[in-house]
């Protein structure tokens, strides 16, 4: 860092590295320089002239936004020259500005009315006709209106700095200066709706939430995304229990700006018209029939009941995008009540072998926070920008601010191409790949590894003991596809591990059925499934078993369910979730769904009725008996509490378990699809999927 | 060819082969000194070429009359990046028609100066950024450049000198704003023609990212004459500090229009009386526009000054790009003030607020005022909105929007109010609509 330097604003004698922006540098004492163009991390345009301020011995007012400040320094931020500067730009900007504030989206949450309230004039000397052009609509989900338009660029830079999509520029001039998809007149993009975000007025509107409400008739509620294992922070804004937008833009999160197209949009999937809301049982003519939960809980209590009686076999499929909480509960009721190990769930990463495999190395699993601040980072068989894009967003984002070194192992063509140093390799040559690239990988300083579901088992020790030859820290990240895929790791809903990756046979348990072996079990008695769908892709073995679904959709095994339970929504329950870093974060409630309820409850209830001795937990308490039970969740409980993500430190090494590669699955999710939510989501299929076409170099717009 | 006959009174130093029969051809251009400077150029080190053109006084001549030499040794030469040579040859001020001629009757002299920029800092390519509508003085630099490469004074060790250099034209796209050096870069670059930040200046950070001499035609045209003739010779024929010659373009009410190469500080009232034939039709001198369209009106009481940099400074306006604009009696200011204001809310690029907002603005009130639908107010609200512009926008248009449209309202408000008077009738409605 730069030597610190004294200077003063506003009769406060202040100090910063020199090069600090005289506008970060009075942000940090408190004091506001108001700027539209001006956005942390992108590049400065100096173009609103908001950020003018009074620096003494300087004839003309200086630009804060671009001005270093300076050893003996002296700025003026509120003198009566800067106070009628400010007034002056936003009266030139008011002039083309439709002031149609009573219906525009942006009306109450706007900067510009912001700006105006505080720094602006009473009145408008301004008499003449103003500039009218007609909104356009560039995609199914974002709308343009040029005269709203104050021309900060912000939407261009994100575009094209943040994501490296470069979908926006800048055409005509003067007056008649407005943003256009360099496209031509629709947009080619990944739809991530960051444009919108960012605008600081109501010049670009979501197709999804335009004219539906005014922003202060909702409820802001800060959770995190279901869709994908990034775990963003999603703010949802809520009205009368029905979600009608999503965003970040106060940038709390771990994605900082980031939300991506499944984030911003792939909300709607919970009020779909098929999203179940009454308890269905099948009747003796075989129709799914609506019934009350007491009759609908009954019936599975009565059954679990019968069977376990009769030392009958039982089989439970767990989420990977419950809860935590959820998902512990689950593999305690099975193993405590049911007395089965026969649990297990769809695995998308070879996250044991992993930590078996860094026995020994201490600091050795990557946080979230890591893939922004580490020097360097390879990605081996992932194409991140569609898999994981928060994770594409951060590296790319390391390497633009921080000059990291982004390398990729891949088989095919991947955004990172463009910036990254990249070797091609079929699966199973990533071997060959990464020797190519050792001697460059040798002269960092420090690696994160990325890889994805096609690295699993021997693969995975092979990739760790590279990662040792190169003597260097390295950090590992097990890319896994669910919102909480890596919690039901941690959670134990598997068949030889407890939570925490405590074997079994520390619980005085024998190893249980797998997915597979469950599925294939000719003699099931119940097969228990939540939040999971495997019959999608699995024949289910006992053809007489007593199917138990938890589920939003008639999914298809719940078609195949004897009993269906409607859960409620990742939006619609509090506990936590654990990222594919193993960062926590918590989840709160914002919208409703009459008839379901959350999987902890419905578990919770099943118990009751088995149990007398089980009652209903609350997440809460759920989540105190994890952070003394399951290892590395003992974390300290603020920083989840006020919104922030803990990162989890799971037991590395010298694990007992049953290496089963072959039950680790990639997702094959891109940015357009995440399971069952996704498919249920009506705005992510109404918007064209033009990511690939940004760098396949086979397409017409292929970037080579 | 020229259009105007010569006055006896000009200095003849970058028009000196104007008139001669096939000026433009390098036959002509050899005959005539040409590419005498370029061989004492190469036997000379950078530091002392800056020097001689820091002793001539040579000042920028697109505008800003920065100091050529100064702004060649603010160029680094050990940085490893190629360096380049831009020539700005978009000439678009309203007012000023003179790099055309230079273009047109003598483009060797400037490929000369450029080559000279060339070998100084030892880059070895260089662009002349044409004005798009000058389409047809392309063909004919293009065939300039041609002649120049034939006969080895570009291209492949240049002379025997073992450097090489390469020149190249480049049209512009049609706007006003890539006369902006930064702006002009980035149309170069073929990008949208805006304004970069500054610092860095195109002398450290330029062309493709690298350091950049930057010039008018003007500027560059008048270096191989300082070589010939050396830096006393130049310096002696202007004022002090203000070396040399300029091309004066001078239009409006006189009876002589022309470009007409007069030595640095030459009296504004000499030209127009003793060189143009005095304002046209025996009518009085009401005021005169000095430096092309951006700088501030001079009134006729005011004219009595020198034409060099520091003395139209002096008189709170400047010599800018030397386009005279000769006012007579009989000028509506209201109309000369709108047709300033339209050219410059055309042209704006729309990069920051204030300009982009300001000139259409002032461009709406002042049509509206002309038209006859003027408010009192208006009056004022010209003046502040101007005053709103000046020294708060991005690069330097906004403020030559500005400049202009504030001095005629500060110096002829009598013609404002005037207007106002005769147009009460009307008013009278609009008062009653808007109050």
């Amino acid at each position: 860092m730069a030597d610190p330097v004294k200077f003063t604003i506003d009769g406060r004698e202040l100090e910063a590295p020199a090069g600090t922006l005289l506008i970060n540098a009075a942000k940090q004492a408190g004091i506001a320089i108001p700027a539209f163009c001006y956005y942390d991390g992108l590049s400065l345009q100096a173009a609103c002239r908001m950020c003018l301020v009074e620096v003494e011995k300087t004839p003309k007012l200086q630009v804060a936004c671009t001005l270093p400040v300076a050893a003996g320094m002296v700025a003026h931020t509120d003198s009566a020259q800067v106070r009628q500067a400010r007034k002056g730009t936003l009266e030139f900007l008011l002039t083309n500005h439709p002031l149609d504030c009573p219906v525009c989206d942006k009306g109450g949450e706007c900067e510009l009315q912001d700006m105006v309230f505080r720094y602006g004039a009473g009145e408008s000397r301004f008499r003449d006709e103003k500039v009218h052009v007609d909104e356009k609509q560039w995609s199914p989900v974002v709308f343009y209106d040029a005269p709203r338009c104050i021309l900060c660029y912000r939407c261009v830079r994100i575009c094209d700095e943040g994501l490296g999509v470069n979908a926006l520029g800048v055409g005509n001039r003067g007056v008649a200066s407005e943003i256009i998809p360099n496209g031509g007149d629709h947009l080619e993009c990944d739809e991530c709706g960051a444009c919108i975000d960012i605008c600081p007025v109501g010049a670009l509107t979501s197709g999804a939430y335009r004219y539906k409400t005014r922003p202060w008739e909702m409820e802001h509620v800060g959770t995190i995304c279901t869709h994908c294992s990034n775990g963003c922070k999603t703010t949802l804004g809520v009205r009368n229990g029905e979600i009608v937008r999503a965003n970040n833009r106060d940038r709390s999160g771990i994605n900082g700006e980031f939300l991506c197209v499944k984030g911003r949009y792939a909300f709607d999937f919970n009020h779909h018209p098929e999203r179940l809301t009454s308890p269905l049982l099948r009747t003796a003519a075989g129709m799914l029939k609506p019934v009350s939960w007491a009759v609908a809980l009954a019936t599975v209590a009565k059954k679990f009941s019968e069977v376990l009686s009769k030392h009958g076999k039982f089989g439970v499929i767990g989420s990977n995008h419950t809860t935590n909480e959820e998902n512990y509960l689950l593999q305690k009721f099975a193993r405590q009540i049911l007395r089965t190990s026969n649990i297990d769930h769809h695995r998308t990463g070879d996250v044991v072998t992993l930590l078996d495999a860094l026995h020994g190395r201490a600091n050795s699993l990557a946080t979230t926070a890591d893939l922004s601040t580490m020097k360097a980072a390879l990605v081996v068989d992932s194409d991140l920008a569609q898999e994981h894009p928060l994770l594409a967003y951060q590296l790319r984002t390391n390497w633009r601010l921080n000059n990291a070194h982004v390398y990729a192992v891949t088989p095919g063509p991947v955004r990172e191409d463009s910036y990254a140093t990249t070797q091609r390799a079929p699966l199973g040559g990533e071997m060959e790949a990464l020797e190519k690239l050792r001697d460059q990988l040798k002269a960092e300083p420090e690696l994160v590894v990325l890889f994805g579901s096609a690295i699993k088992g021997e693969a995975v020790r092979k990739l760790v003991a590279f990662g040792d030859s190169l003597g260097i820290p390295v950090k590992y990240v097990c890319l896994l596809d669910y919102s909480n895929s890596r919690g039901a790791w941690d959670m134990g809903l598997l068949p030889d591990l407890l939570p925490g990756y405590q074997s079994v046979a520390d619980g005085g348990m024998a190893v249980g059925l797998n997915y597979d072996e469950i599925l294939a079990a000719p003699a099931l008695g119940v097969l228990w499934v939540v939040g999971a769908n495997p019959l999608a892709r699995h024949e289910l073995a006992a053809r007489d078993a007593f199917v138990v679904v938890q589920d939003l959709f008639l999914t298809e095994t719940a078609q195949r369910a004897n009993v269906v339970l409607p859960a409620s929504s990742a939006y619609e329950k509090a506990g936590t979730v654990t990222n594919v870093c193993g960062d926590v974060q918590k989840l709160t409630r914002g919208a409703k769904t009459m008839g379901t309820k959350p999987d902890l409850e419905i578990i919770g209830l099943l118990a009751k009725e088995m149990r007398s001795d089980w009652g209903v937990p609350k997440a809460d308490a759920v989540f105190r008996e994890i952070r003394r039970v399951v290892r590395g969740y003992d974390f300290p409980l603020p920083v989840i509490e006020t919104g922030g993500a803990a990162p989890s430190v799971p037991a590395t090494g010298q694990l007992q378990f049953q290496a089963r590669p072959e039950l680790t699955r990639g997702a094959q999710n891109t940015l357009f699809t995440s399971g069952t939510l996704g498919q249920f989501s009506k705005t992510l299929h109404s918007v064209p999927e033009f990511p690939g076409a940004l760098y396949r170099a086979d397409t017409p717009n292929g970037r080579k | 060819m020229r259009f105007n006959e010569p006055s006896p009174l000009e200095v003849r130093v970058v028009s000196a082969r104007f008139d001669l029969e096939n000026s433009a051809s390098i036959e002509t251009y050899l005959a005539n000194d040409g590419y005498v400077a370029i061989k004492k150029a190469l036997e000379m080190t950078p530091e002392a070429i800056i020097d001689l053109l820091k002793a001539s006084g040579l000042r920028g001549r697109g505008g800003a009359g920065f100091p050529t030499g100064m702004k060649w040794s603010f160029v680094p030469r050990t940085t490893g990046k190629p360096t380049y040579i831009v020539c700005n040859s978009d000439e678009s001020e309203p007012g000023t028609c003179k790099d055309r001629l230079l273009m047109q009757n003598d483009p060797h002299q400037l490929i000369e100066g450029m080559i000279i920029a060339g070998w100084t800092i030892r880059s070895n390519k260089g662009y002349i950024f044409i004005r798009g509508e000058y389409r047809y003085l392309i063909d004919i630099v293009d065939r300039a450049l041609e002649e120049a490469y034939a006969r080895g004074y570009l291209g492949k060790n240049i002379l025997g000198s073992g450097w090489d250099f390469d020149l190249y034209t480049h049209t512009g796209a049609g706007a006003y704003e890539c006369g902006e050096e930064s702006a002009l870069l980035e149309s170069l670059e073929g990008k949208r023609g805006i304004p970069r930040l500054k610092p860095p200046f195109p002398a450290v950070v330029g062309a493709f990212q690298s350091p950049t001499i930057l010039n008018n035609t003007e500027t560059f045209s008048s270096v191989p004459a300082i070589f010939r003739q050396g830096a006393e010779w130049y310096a002696a024929l202007g004022s002090p500090k203000n070396g040399g010659t300029r091309l004066m373009c001078v239009s409006g009410h006189v009876a002589k229009p022309g470009v007409y190469e007069m030595p640095m500080g030459f009296p504004l009232l000499r030209l127009i009386d003793e060189v143009c034939g005095g304002v046209r039709n025996g009518k009085k001198l009401k005021a005169v526009i000095p430096g092309g369209s951006s700088s501030p009106v001079l009134k006729a009481e005011e004219c009595d000054v020198a034409l060099d940099f520091d003395s139209l400074a002096k008189a709170k306006t400047m010599a800018g790009s030397g386009g005279l604009v000769v006012l007579d009696e009989d000028t509506d200011i209201v109309a000369v003030a709108l047709r300033t204001i339209k050219f410059y809310a055309h042209e704006s690029c729309g990069w920051c607020i204030p300009c982009r907002e300001g000139t259409t603005w002032l461009k709406k009130v002042l049509t509206r005022f002309h038209d006859g639908g003027g408010l009192e107010s208006d009056i004022d609200l010209i003046g502040e909105l101007a005053a709103n512009m000046l020294g708060r926008t991005f690069c330097p248009l906004g403020d030559a929007a500005a400049m202009p449209i504030g001095a005629f309202v500060a110096k002829f408000r009598d013609e404002f109010e005037a207007r106002l008077k005769q147009t009460r009738t009307a008013n009278k409605t609009l008062e009653l609509v808007h109050g």
